[in-house]
């Protein structure tokens, strides 16, 4: 076997494992489709995202996700207030504060905190954190969306700041260099020159870990509460779209109004995780010369 | 050309390797559905296994509808149902050329349960559904302390909640602001923990760390689901495509005989009535 033969072969073996992931996420998209749109024709686009009641095994079925969505977006918003500069900061920190010995401990605790199963963490929050919660503030119940945004946040936290770090990390040596030369503060070129330009990596952090907790299921499937209702405080129960799936999915019947109904909630979650990775993509394209400027 | 020659031949070695798992899984029983029916089921094949070494019995939760529709795509031998099939089920079976054959196994009694800090002892049928429709919201209305009351329902889709829905919602719908968790357990710990929580489970749930309450006077025991005193009481089910065969049939055999209906009451759940 001549050298060329092998390196031939290499390159298709290559080309073929590559197809089959591109396979795999097509197949998945397309049963999503396939297994989702015929709910509409029992109920129009426009009620199944507006609707606001969920009633899928009534007679009649309504099927109305907009309080499922509205649980997904207080969640994830909540949570991305707490993940946010906790994530950041601690990148900070670790990129360009910390001694070298705190930032070994640092990154393998936060790299523990990401392979942490989400199941634990929702098992945590419901036995621990929700009766503790219930009790300190003498709410009706510990289940509500301050918990579940905790959690989600605990959960985000290594994506954002794993991302961030690497951003931080990306910042050209000689901006730094310039900033201390200039007779900037160690906190100054921090605030207003590390951060500036490492900001397009940051914010593709953000918004990674944005799609990370809306598409989470288990945490808040356990953590949430699952009240099908519009929350009117932070104390009050929500069920977000992939905590409906996921609780909902194993008993309906097969090939059932719920069933395409619950599908096409994953065409709906599929649209928004996919708008998140669209947005993150472009912020670090446009913004992706201008960190690595010619110095 | 000479691509698509690759991926066909990378499809046919996927096809064969899950053809040949397939064809090893027929030397033994496949189980799958209800939660409900798990602990009886889960009990009964280590027993069962353990008398007859070599059949190998795997067992897998989900839900009634999972295991009806693993039935009907026939990967499964048995699926276990809290609830009857329903029409449309057997008819898209029928038409996959599965026949549904209806085994009883058991019966379960629902209860509602409540916090051990609550001192309400008994609801009726009618407190219940205000309650669940979100009509009485304080548990001073049936007789408790000044406290609000939380709702916890299960999935609208699980067997145990459409038992719950035909005796005491009688088609009303459940309020939107109740809590809603997946599964029999998860409501256990739930209302152990909340003593302003209100949830219902199937009988053999019922534990220390909960209380049940009486149902228009009536404790949900045994002996008043086999009456029919009980109001919130249901067969569980096991279905076979067509007349079980070989282990199949030796295992429902085993499950409706003595010694799985033994299973069955020490799960927590009623027994069959003995054929006369």
């Amino acid at each position: 076997m001549t050298r060329h033969i092998k390196e031939k072969i290499i390159k298709n073996l290559f080309l073929v494992l590559s197809l089959i992931s591109l396979m795999v996420l097509a197949l998945i998209v397309m049963f999503l489709f396939r297994e989702g749109l015929p709910i509409f024709r029992e109920v129009s686009v426009y009620d199944f995202i507006f609707g606001s009641e969920w009633y899928p095994t009534s007679s009649p079925p309504s099927y109305g996700i907009a309080p499922l969505i509205v649980g997904s977006i207080v969640v994830t918003v909540l949570s991305s207030l707490i993940a946010v500069p906790l994530g950041i900061l601690s990148a900070v920190y670790i990129s360009e504060i910390a001694p070298a010995s705190a930032k070994e401990i640092l990154k393998a605790v936060i790299e523990l905190l990401a392979g942490l199963p989400s199941v634990v963490l929702g098992f945590f929050g419901m036995v621990v954190l929700a009766p503790w919660f219930q009790d300190t503030f003498d709410l009706p119940t510990g289940l509500n969306i301050a918990t579940a945004s905790l959690m989600l946040a605990i959960m985000a936290i290594p994506t954002i700041s794993s991302i961030s770090e690497d951003a931080l990390y990306a910042v050209p040596r000689e901006f730094k260099e310039a900033s201390y030369a200039l007779g900037a503060t160690k906190f100054e070129t921090i605030a207003r020159v590390i951060i500036p330009s490492a900001l397009s990596g940051i914010s593709t952090a953000v918004i990674l870990g944005m799609a990370r907790a809306i598409g989470e299921t288990m945490v808040v499937l356990m953590v949430a509460g699952g009240a099908a209702a519009f929350p009117e405080s932070i104390f009050d129960s929500v069920r977000p779209m992939p905590a409906s799936i996921a609780a909902e999915m194993g008993e309906a019947p097969f090939r059932s109004g719920h069933y395409h109904a619950l599908f096409a909630t994953g065409i709906v979650l599929f649209f928004m995780t996919l708008a998140f990775n669209l947005v993150a993509d472009y912020i670090s394209r446009r913004f992706k010369e201008v960190g690595s400027a010619t110095l | 050309m000479k691509k698509l020659v690759r991926l066909l031949i990378a499809a046919v070695t996927c096809a064969s390797v899950i053809g040949a798992s397939v064809a090893l899984a027929e030397q033994s029983v496949i189980i799958k559905g209800s939660t409900t029916v798990l602990p009886i089921v889960q009990a009964a094949t280590e027993a069962y296994m353990k008398a007859h070494p070599g059949v190998n019995i795997s067992l897998s939760g989900g839900g009634s509808g999972d295991g009806i529709k693993a039935l009907i795509d026939k990967t499964t031998d048995i699926a276990d149902s809290s609830r009857s099939m329903k029409p449309e089920e057997i008819e898209l079976a029928k038409s996959k050329g599965v026949e549904p054959m209806e085994h009883k196994i058991a019966i379960d009694a629902i209860v509602p349960v409540v916090n051990k800090d609550n001192p309400v002892k008994d609801l009726s049928n009618e407190q219940l559904n205000l309650i669940y429709q979100g009509k009485i919201t304080n548990w001073k209305e049936v007789g408790g302390k000044d406290l609000q009351i939380v709702v916890i329902s299960r999935d609208t889709s699980s067997g145990t909640y459409e038992t719950w829905e035909q005796k005491i919602l009688k088609g009303a719908k459940v309020t939107p602001k109740a809590q809603l968790q997946a599964s029999n357990g998860a409501i256990v710990q739930v209302v152990s923990k909340n003593r302003y929580a209100i949830g219902y489970v199937g009988l053999g749930y019922v534990n220390k760390s909960l209380k049940g309450l009486k149902v228009n006077g009536i404790q949900a025991s045994s002996a008043t689901a086999l009456s029919g005193e009980y109001p919130i009481a249901r067969p569980l089910f096991m279905y076979t495509n067509g007349e079980p065969k070989g282990e199949t049939a030796n295992f429902l055999k085993f499950m409706k005989g003595a010694q799985g209906q033994k299973i069955v009451k020490e799960e927590g759940f009623v027994p069959l009535p003995h054929k006369k």
